[in-house]
Formats: structure tokens, C-alpha cells, sequence
């Protein structure tokens, strides 16, 4: 009995030795030199694996940093400025600083008052609802309301408002990966810098058709009128295919295109509300509609600290 | 036995309720809208102005390339605007809007060309009368027809099948044609056939249009070249691989064309077409529409002027009858869903079926069942369910491994699939995606 055991002991001891010296030499003929750098660079990266810098993952994004001479056009959009300078020290190299961009939706039209005039019942992805026809409204460039971007999204910074039909975004969730602008099949989404306090203003629609057309199909579609173009004293403002264009760069904030528009598809964010005054005047001359103010901007700064 | 093709298939209620009604022809609408891309290819090139006045079958838009086809004016009249139209795409595409000149006699002058026979024009004329003439494959695919006739030399081709199989249920376009232009369609066989050197030509027709396979055997005694072939009834036997296979048991490659085989095929409509181009010079302006469905009055089939708004055939029927859930542009198994009544027919319009409630249900879609049901009838021997899913998990290489790309679309998977799973549309989808890969690659 105890001599069985000593030889069991024996021959597993001795074969543990035995493969340890051959895993030994194996390991110093194969060695495989890599960069210590990139494995410190990796812990400095998110690891959020979001591919929004184009890489396929925070591991491969590593190497190509500690490999690449000028990393001043790679950037990692999760981890912003304050991830990338630390990779700049530990590498020596310099990075360029980037304005942080958010996503935001380009369509305010919410099921009130944008109607439907048809009714699809084929699977509800976006995607192949895209391919089949122009969508169930008669806007054939707005949302479709089935949710392939919050669908990718790996942040949770989406989600689809029941009542709207559309998606929202949670700005301070949002990484500004990309994965939603890539899955819109009709280009809602855009990635549009977060300035200050994450005060921003742009063209909540993507409507090509001619005013009568766009208005009758959607109540707050761009109709094209050029009204906020001759009101901006910055020229941010281009006009393009019946359909009015804030360029982020140009764009002071200044706020002037936001009470000319006379259908209200020019969305403003967490501005403090209007002077007095200038909501007086406003009131009169056009009243707005509820839906806008309830179903899109109020969702956004209510879930910034949800 | 009759013949047919050896995989798959099925049996949908024929529903052929027109096949007894007379080709009417519509009055002349009031406005036409004229797509530019009725074909498959590049869009043709728009050659008139707002306000200009043009000419019954007058080129209103120019071939914008080889894989493309001439546009001409359905009626004498004033182009209004160039617009952009919903189609039977559901996108908004650009139109040509012309009003129609109701002092123009031009416009209700009922075309009236006697049996004309002798084949007078050289090889050149007649394809060059093809091209110029916009004419394009008229089964619904709208692929240019010249461009199937333009061989090249290591090309050699020994047999025109032409195809009068319809086995759409509801549609009777065909099978009408085929019954009232016999003749026409055997001398226009005979035009392709001296065109293209070929000596041998088969009309493929199915058993469930029995008077058809009378009267073309009829108008083809004269002529020994052409056979007409009675086929067993069985969807998709329309399709072109298909009919081939079933004919002349001859198998197209994997990505290739009829023409690899030996083989050309033409749709009875467009071989109709030919003739009037050849014969009478006459453009492809208006087509065979068959306007039908369970509910419907006066289903009939009409000549339809292209561009003509779906509304004015509705209306010619007796309106859409009441609970109407869905209107489809071409038949039911094939056919897309239109977005409202103005679309305009098109070149590929071969039938509008208005489907009520009940039948317009697709049911609730479960989870596979691996049944292999839509394994057993599909004709290219493909395996939906993996191809669905496959698509659905975002794994495109692997679905082009599994041959997505060959898939005819004909709807037989989603058609038996007990769980009603919208297989069809996922293939779709994935064959666009790998398409969008493929030419991404090269």
C-alpha cells in the first residue's frame, strides 16, 4: 500500500520536473518579444472594447499607439483627453487635444406629430426596414423608431422613449464611440462636439423635401425657409437641399436661429431658459408645440443624472 | 409526365381569377408620372425641360449606359414638372410628370397593327431597334433586354426558351397575351431567333393554362424550330435557372448566366414587345396589367399606359373594396407592398393584388422549430434558416460561404415556415450586406 503510494508520489513528481525543464527551454527558444509599453498603455485604456477608435479592440489599439511614430490623429473617444495625454507621457509622444463630441439625434418626429400613414409588419429592425421602404411615415428621412442604436449601444446611453418612438440619448453615459451613427441606416445620429456644459445647438432634422412637402409629412421637419441662415452673424449656417445645416465650428451659441425658425426644428440643450423679455415676444409671435419641449429635450436633462 | 424542375418547390392557391377577362384598355390617365429607373441598371438621363411639349413615344429620357434603357413619353402632352415620387420601391424617386394633351387624338388613337409577318431587317436593325426601343424584360425583373442579346463570341448559343409559365398565383398578364397575341409572339420568337442564329426555340408554358399551350401550338405549326413545352404547375418555375433546368435539364453555374449554358430566356411580354419594336417601330409604352384580388369587382386584365397612377386602375375596378390591408405591386408571392395608390405602374408592373385583412396577416413569429421544411422547397438547394440566422448574428462571411448570394428570392422558405419566421427578409438583407462587402473587396 505505502510503496504503491510512493511510486504514484515519485512518478508525478518526477514527470512535473521533467516537463517543467522542457517547458522551460521551450520558453527561452520561442521567446516572443513584446513592448512592455503596450501592456502599461493597455491598462491606461478604458478596455471598453467600443471600436470607436476604429481599432478592434482597447489591446490592438495599444500596439498601434506604441507602434505608430505620430499618434497625433489617433484618438480614444471613451477615454477623452484625459487618457490619451496620460498615454503621451508614458510614450513620449504628443497627442492632439480634441474637443469631447457627443451624439445627437437629428429628428424630433415623435409618433403625435409625425403620423403614420402605413404599417409594416416585417421584423422591427431599422435595417431591414430601410430596405424595404421609406418607413411607416411619410418622412422617408426620419428615425424608424425600431431601435438599431440602442440596440448597440454598450454604454447604456440609449434608450427608446415609449412614447415618442424615439431614441434617447443620455449624454453623460455617451462615450461618442460611433457604434449608433454607424447602425442608423438613415443617418440620424451625429457626432457633434459637447462644448461647455454640454450646451449645444443643431438642426433636429434631415428632411430633403420641399416645405409643403416636409411640413404635411412631419410638424417640425426643416422646411427649408432660410430664415436662420440671414439671421446668423456667423455664416454657421448653410443651406442645402431644402434642408438648413449648423456647422459646430462656426457656431458661436449665440442663439439667434432658434426663435426665427418657424417650425422649431432647430433644438437648443441646456440653456438656461430665455430672458423674460425675449420668451414674451417669442410667445406671441409663435407659440410652440408642447410635443417638442416635453418629447425630446426634457428626457435628455432629466436622464443626465439618472 | 410533364416536366419540371427537380428541387424544391411549391403549390400556392392559384387564385387565377382574371384568367377568363379580356385585356381591356384603360382610359388614357389625365397626368402620367414616368420613373427614370424602371430597370435594373443605371437610371436613364432626363432629356426634357418643364413646359416642353413631347410627342407620343417620343425619348424622354436617355440610356444612361449599357446596363440601362431609353425611357419614352406614354402619351403626347406637356411635361408639368420633374418631381421627385414615391415608387414601388417606397423611396422617393425622380419622375417625369407629363399632363396629357386631351385635344391630342394621337393620345386615344386605339393602336391597331395588323399581322405582320415577313422579317425584313438585318441582325444589326433588330438589336439596334431593341435598344433603342427601351425595352426591358417584362417577367417583372426589368432587366434591359439588349443587353441579353448583345453575345459575345465565346458565347455560343443554341436555344431560346421563352417564358410563359407565370406561376405567380393571381397574375393572368401572360396567360392572356399569350391567348390573344399568339401569332404576333410566334413571328416575334422568329425575329429573335434570326437575329441571334438559333434554331431551336421552346415556349415553356404551365399545365393550368391549357388553352395557352393549344393556341401557341397552333401558331407555331408552321414553323418546326418552335416547341411548346407543357410544364407541371409548381412555384418558382418562372425563374429563369429553373425553367431552364426543367426544360432542358441544363444546370446555370453557381453566379452565372443562362447564357453560360447555352441558353437564352425571354418573357412572352417582352418577346410581344420586340415584335411591335421590330414590325411597327413602336416603343415599349404600355404593358399588360392584371388588377386583382379576392374582393375586388371587376378584376380584368388592362394595357396600361406606363406611368399611369395605380389609383385610375383601382378605380377602373370598381375601387378598393372595403377592410383593404395591403396593395402589392406584382403578385403575391414575388411582389412588393406599395406605400399608397399614386405610385405609378412601371415597366415591371405586371399585376397590382389587393389583399384583405385576413389574408394580409403574417402571423406571429416563433422561434425556429428545425423542421427543414424551408430546406425541402428551396429550388437552389439552399438552407434558409442558417442563412436567417446567420445574418441575424451579424455573420456575413459565413453567409456568403453558405452560397446567400445565389438565392433567388422567391419566398418559398418564408411561405412554408411554420413558425413564420420572416426568412426572406433576413436573406435580403444579408445578400445586400455581402454585396456592399464584395464589391468593398475588390
Amino acid at each position: 500500500m505505502t510503496v504503491s503510494v510512493l511510486y504514484s508520489v515519485l512518478l508525478l513528481v518526477s514527470l512535473g520536473g521533467l516537463a517543467a525543464v522542457v517547458l522551460y527551454f521551450v520558453s527561452k527558444k520561442f521567446y516572443v518579444y513584446e513592448n512592455p509599453l503596450i501592456a502599461e498603455v493597455e491598462e491606461i485604456l478604458p478596455a471598453a472594447n467600443c471600436a470607436g477608435c476604429s481599432s478592434p479592440g482597447c489591446k490592438s489599439f495599444a500596439e498601434k499607439l506604441v507602434n505608430t511614430d505620430d499618434i497625433s490623429d489617433l484618438f480614444c473617444p471613451v477615454g477623452g483627453n484625459d487618457v490619451m495625454k496620460q498615454v503621451a507621457d508614458i510614450l513620449g509622444k504628443n497627442v492632439a487635444e480634441k474637443d469631447p463630441t457627443v451624439a445627437v439625434l437629428r429628428c424630433q418626429g415623435a409618433c403625435d406629430i409625425r403620423p403614420k400613414t402605413t404599417e409594416f409588419e416585417g421584423p422591427r429592425t431599422c435595417a431591414i426596414t430601410a430596405m424595404v421602404y421609406g418607413g411607416e411615415t411619410d418622412c422617408q428621412y426620419g428615425c424608424l423608431g425600431d431601435g438599431d442604436c440602442v440596440n448597440v449601444c454598450k454604454f447604456n446611453a440609449m434608450y427608446m422613449d415609449e412614447s415618442t418612438g424615439l431614441p434617447v440619448i443620455i449624454t453623460d453615459k455617451c462615450t461618442s464611440c460611433g457604434a449608433c451613427v454607424e447602425a442608423c441606416p438613415r443617418d440620424i445620429i451625429e457626432m457633434r462636439p459637447k462644448n461647455k456644459r454640454d450646451l449645444k445647438i443643431f438642426v433636429g432634422c434631415l428632411n430633403e423635401d420641399k416645405g409643403g412637402i416636409a411640413k404635411k409629412s412631419c410638424e417640425v421637419a426643416c422646411i427649408g425657409c432660410s430664415k436662420c441662415e440671414d439671421v446668423c452673424p456667423k455664416d454657421a449656417i448653410t443651406m442645402f437641399n431644402n434642408l438648413a445645416y449648423i456647422d459646430p465650428v462656426l457656431c458661436t451659441l449665440c442663439r439667434k436661429c432658434v426663435p426665427v425658425c418657424p417650425t422649431h426644428s432647430i433644438i437648443e440643450t441646456n440653456f438656461p431658459p430665455p430672458k423674460v423679455k425675449i420668451e414674451k415676444e417669442e410667445k406671441k409671435s409663435i407659440p410652440k408645440p408642447t410635443a417638442i419641449k416635453e418629447g425630446i429635450l426634457q428626457p435628455i436633462n432629466l436622464k443626465t443624472d439618472a | 409526365m410533364l416536366k419540371t424542375f427537380p428541387k424544391g418547390g411549391i403549390h400556392p392557391p392559384e387564385n387565377k381569377i382574371t384568367s377568363a377577362k379580356e385585356i381591356k384598355r384603360l382610359t388614357v390617365p389625365k397626368v402620367v408620372y414616368v420613373p427614370i429607373a424602371q430597370h435594373i441598371g443605371i437610371p436613364a438621363e432626363i432629356i426634357v425641360t418643364t413646359k416642353e411639349k413631347v410627342e407620343i413615344g417620343q425619348v424622354i429620357a436617355k440610356s444612361g449606359g449599357f446596363v440601362s434603357s431609353n425611357i419614352h413619353s406614354p402619351v403626347a402632352g406637356t411635361v408639368t414638372k420633374l418631381d421627385k415620387i414615391i415608387d414601388s420601391s417606397g423611396y422617393k424617386k425622380q419622375c417625369i410628370v407629363i399632363r396629357t394633351d386631351q385635344k391630342d387624338e394621337s393620345n386615344f388613337e386605339v393602336p391597331d397593327f395588323p399581322l405582320k409577318k415577313e422579317i425584313t431587317m438585318n441582325q444589326k436593325d433588330i438589336l439596334k431597334h431593341i435598344t433603342d426601343s427601351g425595352i426591358v424584360g417584362l417577367g417583372g425583373a426589368t432587366f434591359p433586354s439588349h443587353v441579353k442579346l448583345d453575345l459575345k463570341n465565346d458565347n455560343h448559343v443554341d436555344c431560346l426558351i421563352i417564358n410563359g409559365v407565370e406561376c405567380e398565383p393571381y397574375l393572368t398578364a401572360d396567360h392572356r397575351l399569350m391567348l390573344e397575341k399568339a401569332d404576333e409572339i410566334i413571328v416575334g420568337i422568329q425575329i429573335l431567333m434570326h437575329a441571334l442564329h438559333i434554331h431551336e426555340a421552346i415556349i415553356g408554358i404551365e399545365n393550368n393554362k391549357k388553352n395557352a399551350v393549344e393556341v401557341l401550338k397552333k401558331a407555331a405549326q408552321s414553323d418546326k424550330r418552335i416547341k411548346v413545352a407543357a410544364l407541371q404547375v409548381k412555384y418558382p418555375q418562372g425563374s429563369e435557372k429553373q425553367l431552364i433546368k426543367a426544360i432542358l435539364k441544363r444546370e446555370v453555374p453557381k453566379g452565372g448566366l443562362p447564357m453560360d449554358v447555352g441558353v437564352i430566356v425571354h418573357n412572352v411580354g417582352t418577346i410581344f414587345a420586340i415584335y411591335q419594336a421590330v414590325q411597327y417601330d413602336q416603343p415599349l409604352i404600355e404593358r399588360v396589367v392584371t388588377v386583382t384580388g379576392k374582393k375586388i369587382e371587376h378584376a380584368s386584365n388592362f394595357w396600361v399606359k406606363i406611368g399611369t397612377p395605380i389609383t385610375d386602375l383601382v378605380n377602373e375596378v370598381g375601387g378598393l373594396p372595403e377592410g383593404t390591408r395591403k396593395i402589392v405591386n406584382g403578385g403575391p408571392m414575388m411582389g412588393k407592398a406599395i406605400k399608397n395608390t399614386d405610385v405609378p405602374v412601371t415597366k415591371g408592373t405586371s399585376g397590382i393584388l389587393v389583399i384583405s385583412e385576413e389574408e394580409a396577416s403574417r402571423g406571429k413569429q416563433e422561434n425556429c422549430i428545425r423542421c427543414g421544411e424551408c430546406v425541402t422547397v428551396c429550388p437552389m438547394g439552399l438552407e434558409p434558416h442558417l442563412l436567417m440566422s446567420l445574418t441575424e448574428k451579424g455573420m456575413y462571411e459565413k453567409a456568403s460561404f453558405e452560397d446567400i448570394m445565389t438565392c433567388i428570392e422567391c419566398g418559398s422558405c418564408s411561405y412554408v415556415c411554420p413558425s413564420h419566421r420572416p426568412l426572406l427578409d433576413y436573406i435580403r438583407y444579408g445578400k445586400n450586406i455581402v454585396k456592399k462587402l464584395q464589391t468593398a473587396k475588390n
